[in-house]
Parts: structure tokens; sequence; C-alpha cells
């Protein structure tokens, strides 16, 4: 449905503009239809921009979108309108999403003169009432009022409904529930559950590793821009591979062990980034410059079905298993490896 | 006994009233314990924080008495106070990462922090840079201004400034939320370490994540709307919360393995009552599904077992049946 082929963008920093930050860089990935794909990375991994980039806020450098078969980098005037008719986007701060000074229910009228303006006014209403309910809202409740009248679970479900209005095919879920209480959130994520269920496509872009557990098949672990891991949840979870995506997993706190004795790396102690080697190279503890750690870029290739990851040390089944050993981290036995390699 | 809080019961001033953002907060820190503040955003966590400390306009004292080491703490008066704090007493407020000063290198900064406590930078200098490096940062830092560096860098870094005078108490809140999980793990557990190392007595760790608490705290508090609803040993709060609050709001947390087509979880419906003019009784009534008649009464703040307290008349009433059955059965 929505399919990322070698994207990348690159970002002029410094005072001038001479340097270059590549905050995406060639990541490939594919969300099916009625699938929710977990973008997963910590700050400045590039994830918020991989959902802009699908909602076309920002331009790519490199590479293409395409949903249903067509380059969303062509679409221009009607065409982009009927983009955004299936495909829509809610952010994480949804108090800034709003203007203070209008009444929030304000966003459905702009739908309307928008999208829809042969639709009459009663019918309106009518659709507007049931995409609140959809979302889990009394219309009585919370029509009519102001930004600041209503809670942060209820204007990031007003968000959810404006999309839902519009008939999307695809929502990109950029941290919408990092920002909500615990009480609250898990109501929105199961929201995004039932909306799956009715054949939406969700790209859930997250920091909490336990959110992504919770609501989607496959998953996709960002580093620097990179793609280190990816592939079915389950199998990225109960059996990650990559360096980094272990050192994630061993950090979730959670609430039925406690965090083990091995020491979560930091950025400082660490070897200089390179610009040419394995972007997690200046972390990582296996990093090792006899298999060219320290000189080439990893491909993301496939260890079993539907799970792939970017290391050397997961190229050939024999190298797995020592190396790793013997640095004190286990690597289970039983993955599998495909012998015929697929490279992405 | 670190700190003593009795009823400690702290408002807002606003033009429509007073907000009800503390009240009655009674409870005990022990030395170099650990203890988790709990609860969703309003609930009073934060404000409970900064009364101990730093109780400012429009926050008004209304009553009660905080002891710190056998001392009493003039949290009322802002001018009295100030012999205690960063001495005896300090904070971590919420976003003080983003709260070092841009226009200063981290070295002069603290230098003239420590001269504002007639301290010689000087004779810190040693023990600063032995810090520094047990929270794995090169002593160039202080060299250095805070844009250059990354968002946990500068949390460890405002983890060494605010304890660098041994404070027998530290606040510290949210230090956690803003970071990944890799750099909060490494900060909730220098946290720990600190304690460890004795450059702080106890701890108060004010956050919405349990799973952190858990990690690292000795004990939990969980507050709601502006009251105490339970006190316990952290693993207590977690296996055997006894307040219906608690019970719910463990629920709600997704973890790894739970997946929401084996085993949905559940919200708590409802909204926490508005402090300005809060429900008599019990405030957790409304969204309470345990609630009855008694609740419309304040419930106390009582000691079931040793170390855990609770809010609830519900929880008192059974414990009050266990008790008479233990009693039937001898």
């Amino acid at each position: 449905m929505l399919k990322l082929d070698r994207v990348s963008k690159v970002y002029r920093v410094g005072t001038f503009g001479g340097k270059e930050l590549r905050a995406v860089d060639n990541v490939s990935f594919e969300v099916r239809e009625g699938e929710v794909v977990s973008l997963i990375g910590e700050s400045g991994s590039g994830k918020s921009t991989i959902g802009k980039l699908i909602l076309r806020l920002t331009p790519k450098t490199s590479g293409s979108i395409t949903f249903n078969g067509v380059d969303i980098s062509t679409l221009r005037g009607n065409a982009l309108k009927e983009y955004y008719r299936k495909v829509q986007g809610v952010f994480q701060d949804p108090f800034s999403s709003y203007n203070p000074i209008f009444k929030a229910d304000r966003i459905f009228k702009i739908i309307r003169d928008e999208f829809f303006p042969d639709v009459s006014g009663t019918e309106w209403n009518d659709r507007v009432r049931r995409a609140l309910e959809a979302v889990g809202l009394n219309p009585e409740h919370v029509l009519d009022k102001f930004p600041h009248q209503l809670s942060g679970g209820q204007l990031q479900r007003f968000l959810i409904a404006r999309a839902l209005l519009l008939d999307i095919e695809f929502l990109v879920a950029d941290e919408i529930i990092s920002m909500l209480d615990a009480s609250t959130r898990i109501d929105v994520l199961n929201l995004l559950a039932d909306l799956k269920s009715r054949g939406l496509s969700i790209l859930f872009i997250t920091h909490d590793l336990s959110l992504g557990y919770y609501i989607s098949e496959r998953a996709v672990i960002l580093y620097r821009g990179c793609v280190v891991e990816m592939g079915a949840t389950e199998k990225i979870y109960h059996n990650p591979l990559h360096p980094y995506t272990r050192m994630l997993m061993a950090s979730v706190p959670r609430l039925d062990r406690k965090w083990g004795k091995e020491e979560a790396r930091l950025e400082l102690e660490a070897r200089p980034a390179l610009s040419a080697g394995c972007v997690y190279y200046s972390r990582c503890p296996l990093a090792d410059t006899a298999l060219g750690c320290a000189s080439r870029r990893p491909a993301l290739l496939g260890v079993e079905s539907d799970h792939f990851v970017a290391c050397f040390r997961y190229t050939e089944a024999e190298r797995v298993l020592s190396p790793a050993r013997e640095s004190g981290l286990t690597v289970p036995v039983e993955a599998q490896f495909s012998s015929g390699d697929k490279t992405l | 006994m670190s700190l003593q809080v009795q009823g400690l019961t702290v408002y807002y001033q606003t033009l429509w009233g007073d907000v009800r953002a503390l009240e009655n907060a009674t409870f005990t820190v022990a030395d170099g314990e650990i203890m988790g503040l709990a609860g969703e955003s309003g609930c009073g966590k934060t404000t409970l924080g900064h009364s101990l400390i730093l109780l400012k306009p429009p926050m008004r004292f209304i009553a009660g008495r905080v002891t710190l080491d056998g001392q009493e703490l003039p949290t009322w008066d802002m001018e009295r106070m100030n012999a205690f704090r960063f001495t005896k007493v300090s904070i971590i407020p919420q976003y003080a990462m983003n709260a070092l000063n841009p226009t200063r290198k981290i070295g002069k900064m603290i230098a003239e922090l420590l001269e504002s406590r007639k301290v010689r930078f000087k004779a810190v200098l040693p023990e600063l840079k032995r810090r520094l490096d047990l929270v794995k940062l090169p002593p160039d830092v202080l060299n250095m201004y805070p844009i250059e560096l990354s968002g946990g860098m500068k949390q460890r870094m405002v983890m060494v400034i605010s304890t660098l005078l041994n404070p027998s108490l530290l606040i510290a809140d949210e230090i956690t939320s803003a970071l990944d999980v890799a750099s909060q793990k490494a900060v909730a557990e220098m946290l720990a370490d600190f304690r460890d190392l004795g450059f702080v007595n106890s701890l108060i760790v004010i956050t919405h994540d349990m799973s952190i608490l858990y990690q690292i705290a000795d004990s939990i508090l969980v507050m709601y709307a502006g009251q105490l609803a339970e006190k316990a040993p952290a693993d207590a709060i977690i296996h055997t919360p006894r307040h219906p609050y608690t019970r719910l709001l463990i629920a709600s947390l997704p973890e790894v393995g739970v997946r929401y087509s084996q085993k949905r979880l559940m919200g708590i419906p409802g909204r926490p009552p508005l402090l300005l003019h809060p429900p008599s009784g019990c405030r957790f009534r409304e969204r309470c599904p345990l609630a009855f008649e008694r609740c419309l009464e304040e419930p106390p703040f009582v000691e079931l077992e040793k170390g855990h307290f609770v809010a609830c008349w519900k929880a008192l009433e059974e414990e009050g049946e266990r008790g008479e059955r233990a009693y039937v059965e001898a």
C-alpha cells in the first residue's frame, strides 16, 4: 500500500548551510493494507522526519515513496488533495495542534469547507457526531468547546475523528500518546487497534517499545536515520539481533523484572562516529574492524522469514555464534538463517 | 527518620479562589530511602516536591510541618529557606536540562552558583571532576556551553550540580521523561548510585512512569487529585496494590509481551475532579468501580500493614474482614 524505497533526507546545517545532516538514510520499508507498523527509535533517529516525508510536509532528497503504486512526489493540485483525503497525520502535542482563539470543533468545519462543500449541514453534523462516537467521545460533552476546556486525550481523539471524517486509508501517528496520562493513553491505543481492524493502515511512530509491541504487527528500528532491524514484532522483541535493538530491549523498564546489570552504553564513552562505517559503530560493544564495521555500511539482510537486520555479524551463520559468545552476548542458537539471504 | 511531613497543605491562589493542589500530606522518607512519587498530571506531585524547597506564589502555605533530620524546615518562609536550599534540600526541577544558562560556560555557571552559597569553586573542583567521571562526562564539559551537550548529557550534568554539596534530600522531578530508553536507564541508575555513594541521603523521585520507579525506588507514593492515595514498598505497590486507583493505573500500563489482540488493556474512565472546588469525601469516588455510601466521607490515610498506607474505605473494610477472620480462626 505505502512503500518507501531507498528514501533519504539530507538537511543543510551550519551557519551557511555548509554541512550536511542525513536525517533519513536509504530507508526502505512497506506498510500493507490493514497493518500497523511501529517505527521505533530514539530522539534524532529520523522517525518523525519519515512521517513528515510521507505526509509531504517536507520534500525528500532521494528515493521514492509510493502510495498504491503512485509516486507521491509527482502529485499536484487535485491529485494531492485526493492523496490527503486518504492519508492523514496526527502529531505528538494535541494542544499545539489547535488555535486557542477558536473553538476546537473548527477543525471539522475546515475539513468540510475544504473537502466536502456539497454535503448539507445536517448531513455533515451527523457525520461529525458519528466520527466522534467512533473515537469514544460523547458529542454533547465535547462540541462547542474551546481547546483549553478539553483534556489532552479528548483533543487527541478529536484529531483522530477529523482524520476519520475523510475516510482515510493511511494514518501517520507520530508519538500521539506520549503526552497523555497512563489512564487515558491506553484508550487511544485501543482506538487505533479498532480502526485497524476496520482496514486502516497505521504508521505508529514511537520511542516507547512496550506501546509498539501492544499495537503493531511489524516493527522498524531506526538508528541515526538508518534501519538497523525490521520485521515481525514478535521476532524483533523476542529475538532481537542487532546490538542496538538488544540494548534497547534490555533498557526497557518493565514491571515483571528489574533491570539487568549490563550497562546501557552511552554516546560519549564510545568511539567517534564514522561517516563510512556502520552507523552504530561508535557505540557498538561488538564492533570489529576485521568485519568491516568501521569502513563499510552493512546491508539489511533477511536472517529468517520477515526478520531483517543490518549487521556484519549476521551475514553468515557461522560468524554469528562464535565471536558474540566470546563477548558475553548470547545469541539464540535457534535463530534460523536462510541460506539464500535476501537483500532488500 | 530523614524526612517527616505532617499534614502539609498547599493551595494555589487564583482569581476564582483557592485551588486545593495538596491536601493533608503525611508521610516519612527514611534515611537512604528512594521514594517514588507517581500519579497523573495535575495530581499535585510536583506541587508536593516544590513545597518542600521553593514554596513561592501563587503557591500558598496553609498548614503542615516538615522536619528534615530532626530540624524543622521553614518552608513557608522564602528567606529563611535559603539557608537550606542546595545544601540540605536540593531539587532537579522538570526540564532542568533546558534551564542551564545558555550564555555561560558550564564551569563558570557552577562557580557562580557555589559562590552564592559561599563555597569556593577551587575547593570543590577535584570532587566535581571525580563526580563528572562517575556520570561518564569528560572534564572538558566545564569549558563547554550547554548547547554543546546532548539531552542525556545535560541531564547528567544537572544531576551532578544539584548534588554537589551533598544535600540530605534530593527531589528529582520527571528527570527521565524526555530521554530515550537507554539514557533513561543510565540516569535512573545513576540516581540510585548517588544514594549508595552517600552524595544524597534520601531521594524523592517524581515521575508518571511507574515502571521506572519499580526499577529504582524502595517505596512508591501514589497521589490522586491532590491527596495521598497509597504508599508502600515498591514491590507491594506493583504486585499487591490496595487502593482501587493504583490497581486500575497499573492494569492500564502496556508492557512488552502484552498485545491488544490477546489481552486488551483498559483505561480508567472519567477524569480527575477539578481542584478549585473538589468534591467532598474520597476524590476518586466518581471514577471508582468499588465506591459505596461510605466514600462520601473522606477516607483516612492509614497503615494497613507495616509500611503500607492506604486512603480507601473499601481497603479498610477488606482489612477489617481479614482481621475478623483471623480472630475467628484463632
